[in-house]
């Protein structure tokens, strides 16, 4: 696994390909957009999706927390899918994750889909966080002061190559602001190309495609523009 | 017992001036026997009319107030120009029948009269079936049914459209008791499956008509060594345009279409009336095409298979089939298009692209004469389209699993299901059927204490019913013109999403015969303006490749082993064939064909296995593994309809082992798992099994909203589940659809030990298409997205000549991040 270094607000920051942010100088891990239990979300409206997705979600996690070895976590908002997510995480699922949060200090930035608090669950719930030079809080604010971090939007770009495409999730970045990918099993994405996201780049920026091994980069309204090369 | 016409009925007849046909007479018969039958018959056999007749004449004799006749086709626009047609006799001869349509676009109070006061003859599609008899009222609405009428049945047999076809018809037999069912199809090679499909007892057929004339017209000059569309020759088919009243310019793709159109405007210096029919454009837009060629104001339109089928417009002269056929049924099918009258002729020209073309047609032409249809035979029905249609039981009303299964194993498609996957798909869809029982509460399906299964909620019957079809499309994006001023202007029709992920704003593509320059996405849809400059993009349309038959494939083989023959071939061709035998040797009947050759620094490896585009990707991806694992450094592969092609850095050798069979075992395996083909294949069995919903009740899925995504699910479900029935499902359909492994499987079985591997020094005369497909076709290695990527992104790179920039990748030990403090 490679980490891209980025420069924010005279700090050094690290993206991972599995689309975790590490503020090495802090101890810091931030992850995005969790969605635990969506699938029991989904199942209550009557779509049953393979039940996993919390285990996979976490075991995912898990590796990368042990690689990383954060002092501080931070878990971006909508990490439940819904105000009753944490209550119906399995048991098993439950005592993992107060593992996690015991292991370290864990703080749940609230999302939209998770406005209060988890019940149940350890860490600390704030509506957002500051530290040093950065601000984690879910959704960005349009023209928010440098050193904001951000999730919310799941970006995801679309990349041509050979008469195709492909598309992943990916981080996006300008020099005041990180709009991180979402982490859940079973989240979706929006591409970056969409006003909802392009507005909060105004001046461009540069996304990191997450890869197996290594983040795939291009420049913002620039590079994916460019004229596809074999069609 | 000679059929005869009740006396209404001859009269109106005789006032038509016709003479009921034997087969009229003989279905008639059939009716009052109680028998369900097998309709065959050429087009412009009367065979509508065949169907119908015993309804009507039942009908007229006693009259009722029930549903009586439901006819089902595969085009909505069929049954209504049958609604129109039936109409006459019925009025003239003052019938007390009603005649309707029911289809997706039926109003819903027009539906809702429909359930209170059925017509007698309900004119309906296979969706449109499902969702009726997904209603707690289909026993009191079909109750009183007494055939069932299917059109087209070839064209459903054998697809998802028809397994849910023959689940309903089940069903039927079910609700109605003594149910006779009819079937009305064109020649098939596969006649007993379609009786079979249709639960017939016997089959007419009536004998074809006059057999069509089939001409080759090659393109002027040299013929093109390679490429597909065809354009060299449009000022010929200009010519034949302009000679003739109406003609249908047949095309393989819709982006042939669109090049072909500009090809033809482009020298119709004569302003021609000139159309373009294909299933991308706008619905509206393709009903104004088929209503002018109806009304024949028309003289030319390029079509794709969306003029395959459907209803009679007359007035066709000729067809022209620019492109290989890849298929005998395929061909009659577009050829019948002209000239509906039985007794004569059709009339259609082939115009081959490419050298290996003029052998595909000359054997298709060949087969024609000798009335060799292809087509597959029958496969086992779909797992998914099974689960719909037990949900669809539920929601009608609670029932026991052993009379479902009963009931469904009479359905051809389901004849062999297994009682095992009958249960898994039951489980799935009363919970999920995941090992990890998680969703107890939220099951879809509860048993009671005598073993029936009702359905959870009326919000799950409700959800179900919008989300009825097999149907998938491709996630599709709008294209929408807009005024130089921002105004919104109409839509020309729809895009795939990918396609759309290609432009930049200010690129210029083809679509609906025009130029257009893109210029953004807005609110799921591509706006553009009319204009632009520049090299034009085609869109590409997944899947819009039909593979090679198998038997026209062995007809291709037959032509190039039958010296003899080559010269009724052209010149041209003949002499390209015997300088393969001076170098190399011909493809045998049985045997396999290995040619390997070096160019430039390069070993290339040419197959000569003849089994469709489909089956040589799929073989392309196994072999390049193997060689691969023996150190022969492929580079990349092209696949045709025709052969397999392999590039490599060194030399192949041991050619047999490179072909042994057992590739299709873990290496297949391997391969599938992370293969976007699988995942576009599960996709769609996720929608249709209704693990992902289309639509919800009361909500517009907008662009913005964050949705499940089938790749992720498919990845969960891989690693925790991997015999989940919904992943069985998908494995078989990939099987027989887009990787083709039953071609495959059957071809290394043949050619086992008789592969004949030819050591050439340079490439060799039938190798020399292939090679300069290279670079036409997007070549996909091994290692798919990743390496897709890097290598983008290093293009980019060096277009850019960019300075290592700041954000530029280093290596990182692992726990860097807290250790450094």
């Amino acid at each position: 696994m490679t980490a891209a270094p980025i420069h924010i607000a005279g700090e050094r920051l690290m993206l991972d390909p599995s689309g975790v942010l590490i503020w090495p100088a802090a101890g810091l891990l931030a992850v995005s957009d969790l969605h635990l239990e969506k699938g029991t979300a989904f199942a209550r409206r009557g779509m049953l999706l393979p039940p996993w997705d919390t285990q996979a979600t976490l075991d995912r996690l898990t590796v990368l927390l042990r690689r990383w070895k954060p002092k501080i976590v931070v878990a971006l908002g909508d990490s439940f899918h819904d105000r009753g997510g944490a209550s119906r995480l399995p048991a098993g699922e439950l005592d993992r994750l107060n593992r996690i949060t015991e292991a370290c200090r864990f703080i749940w930035v609230l999302g939209n889909h998770d406005p209060t608090p988890p019940s149940g669950v350890g860490g600390e719930s704030v509506e957002e966080f500051s530290i040093g030079p950065f601000t984690f809080r879910h959704e960005a604010i349009p023209g928010a002061a440098p050193g904001e971090i951000v999730g919310h939007h799941h970006p995801k770009a679309l990349i041509p190559a050979r008469g195709t495409a492909v598309s992943r999730p990916c981080f996006v970045t300008d020099a005041r602001r990180v709009m991180m990918p979402a982490f859940g099993a079973y989240t979706g994405g929006l591409d970056v190309r969409d006003p909802a996201i392009a507005r909060l780049f105004p001046r461009g920026g540069r996304v990191f495609l997450l890869g197996k091994d290594r983040l795939f980069s291009f420049a913002m309204g620039r590079d994916f523009q460019f004229k596809s090369t074999s069609s | 017992m000679p059929g005869t016409l009740p006396e209404l009925f001859a009269a109106w007849f005789a006032a038509q001036g016709w003479s009921p046909r034997p087969h009229q007479l003989a279905m008639l018969d059939a009716a009052r026997a109680g028998e369900s039958i097998l309709l065959i018959a050429p087009t412009g056999g009367g065979k509508t009319l065949a169907g119908f007749l015993p309804s009507l004449a039942a009908l007229a004799e006693s009259p009722s107030e029930r549903l009586h006749t439901l006819y089902i086709s595969p085009l909505k626009a069929l049954a209504t120009d049958i609604a129109r047609n039936l109409m006459r006799p019925v009025e003239d001869m003052g019938l007390p029948i009603r005649i309707e349509t029911r289809t997706g676009d039926t109003p819903a109070n027009r539906r809702a009269r429909q359930k209170l006061v059925p017509p007698q003859l309900l004119l309906t599609t296979p969706e449109s079936l499902a969702v009726l008899l997904s209603s707690p009222d289909a026993p009191l609405f079909f109750g009183g049914l007494a055939c069932v009428v299917m059109d087209e049945v070839h064209a459903l047999a054998g697809t998802k459209r028809g397994d849910q076809l023959a689940l309903g018809v089940s069903r039927l037999r079910i609700l109605a008791p003594g149910l006779r069912c009819v079937g009305l199809s064109a020649t098939v090679a596969h006649p007993r499956a379609i009786e079979a499909f249709v639960g017939a007892s016997r089959t007419i057929a009536v004998a074809d008509g006059a057999p069509p004339s089939i001409s080759m017209m090659l393109p002027e000059g040299e013929l093109s060594w390679a490429g597909h569309m065809g354009l060299e020759a449009a000022a010929q088919i200009m010519a034949r345009i302009a000679d003739a009243g109406m003609t249908i310019v047949f095309v393989n793709t819709r982006a042939q279409a669109e090049l072909m159109f500009q090809a033809l405007w482009k020298i119709n210096d004569s302003t021609l009336p000139i159309a373009l029919h294909h299933g991308s454009l706008e619905i509206g837009q393709r009903r104004k095409v088929e209503a002018a060629m109806s009304e024949g104001r028309l003289r030319g339109v390029v079509a794709t298979s969306s003029l395959d089928l459907g209803i009679d417009w007359g007035g066709v002269d000729q067809v022209i089939q620019v492109g290989a056929p890849k298929g005998v049924s395929r061909l009659l099918q577009r050829v019948g298009r002209s000239n509906h009258r039985m007794d004569e002729a059709s009339r259609a020209i082939l115009v081959p692209a490419n050298r290996f073309e003029v052998l595909e047609c000359e054997a298709a032409i060949i087969g024609v004469a000798a009335r060799e249809l292809d087509g597959d035979s029958p496969r086992p029905g779909g797992l998914d389209v099974l689960a719909q249609h037990l949900l669809g039981l539920a929601c009608s009303a609670p029932f026991l699993p052993d009379e479902v299964y009963t009931e469904i194993v009479t359905a051809a498609p389901y004849a062999a299901l297994s009682r095992k996957d009958f249960d898994d798909v039951l489980a799935y869809v009363e919970h999920g059927g995941y090992a990890l029982a998680a969703y107890e509460q939220w099951r879809k399906l509860f048993r009671d204490s005598e073993g029936r299964l009702h359905v959870r909620s009326a919000r799950i019957a409700t959800q179900h019913r919008m989300n009825i079809g097999t149907i998938v499309e491709a996630p599709l994006l709008k294209v929408r013109l807009v005024s130089g001023r921002g105004r919104i202007g109409p839509i020309l029709g729809e895009l795939e999403e990918y396609f759309a992920g290609l432009l930049s704003p200010g690129d210029t593509f083809m679509f609906a015969g025009r130029l257009l320059k893109f210029l953004r996405i807005h609110e799921m849809a591509v706006e553009c303006q009319e204009g632009g400059t520049g090299d034009p993009m085609v869109p590409a349309y997944e899947g819009g490749r039909m593979p090679l038959t198998t038997n026209l494939a062995d007809g291709v083989r037959a032509l190039l082993q039958n010296f003899g023959r080559y010269d009724v071939l052209p010149e041209q061709v003949a002499d390209w064939l015997r300088m393969q035998r001076a170098v190399s040797r011909m493809p045998g009947r049985d045997d396999l064909l290995v040619e390997t050759f070096p160019r430039n620094d390069r070993w290339y490896l040419v197959a000569y296995c003849f089994e469709g585009r489909n089956a040589h990707q799929t073989l392309g991806m196994l072999i390049t593994k193997r060689m691969e694992r023996y150190g022969m450094a492929p580079l990349g592969f092209v696949a045709t309809d025709y052969v397999l092609g392999i590039w490599s850095a060194h030399q192949p050798h041991d050619i047999a082992r490179l072909f042994e069979q057992d590739m299709l075992g873990d290496d297949l395996e391997s391969w599938l798992a992370e293969s976007s083909m699988l995942k576009r294949t599960f996709r769609n069995v996720a929608v249709i099994a209704g693990l992902i919903q289309r639509n919800h009740p009361g909500g517009e899925k907008t662009r913005k909203a964050v949705t499940v995504n089938s790749d992720l699910i498919y990845n969960v479900l891989r690693q925790h589940q991997p015999d989940h029935i919904l992943l069985r499902a998908a494995r078989a359909d990939a099987a027989t659809g887009l990787i083709d492994v039953g071609r495959i499987a059957g071809m290394l079985a043949r050619v086992k030990g008789r592969i004949v591997h030819m050591v050439l020094s340079r490439v060799s005369p039938l190798a020399v298409p292939v090679l300069l497909e290279i670079g036409r076709e997007s070549v996909r290695s091994g290692d798919s997205e990743e390496t897709l990527l890097a290598e983008a992104e290093a293009i980019v790179a060096e277009a850019t000549s960019e300075q290592q920039p700041a954000w530029s990748q280093q290596e990182m030990p692992l726990h860097a991040g807290v250790r450094r403090r």
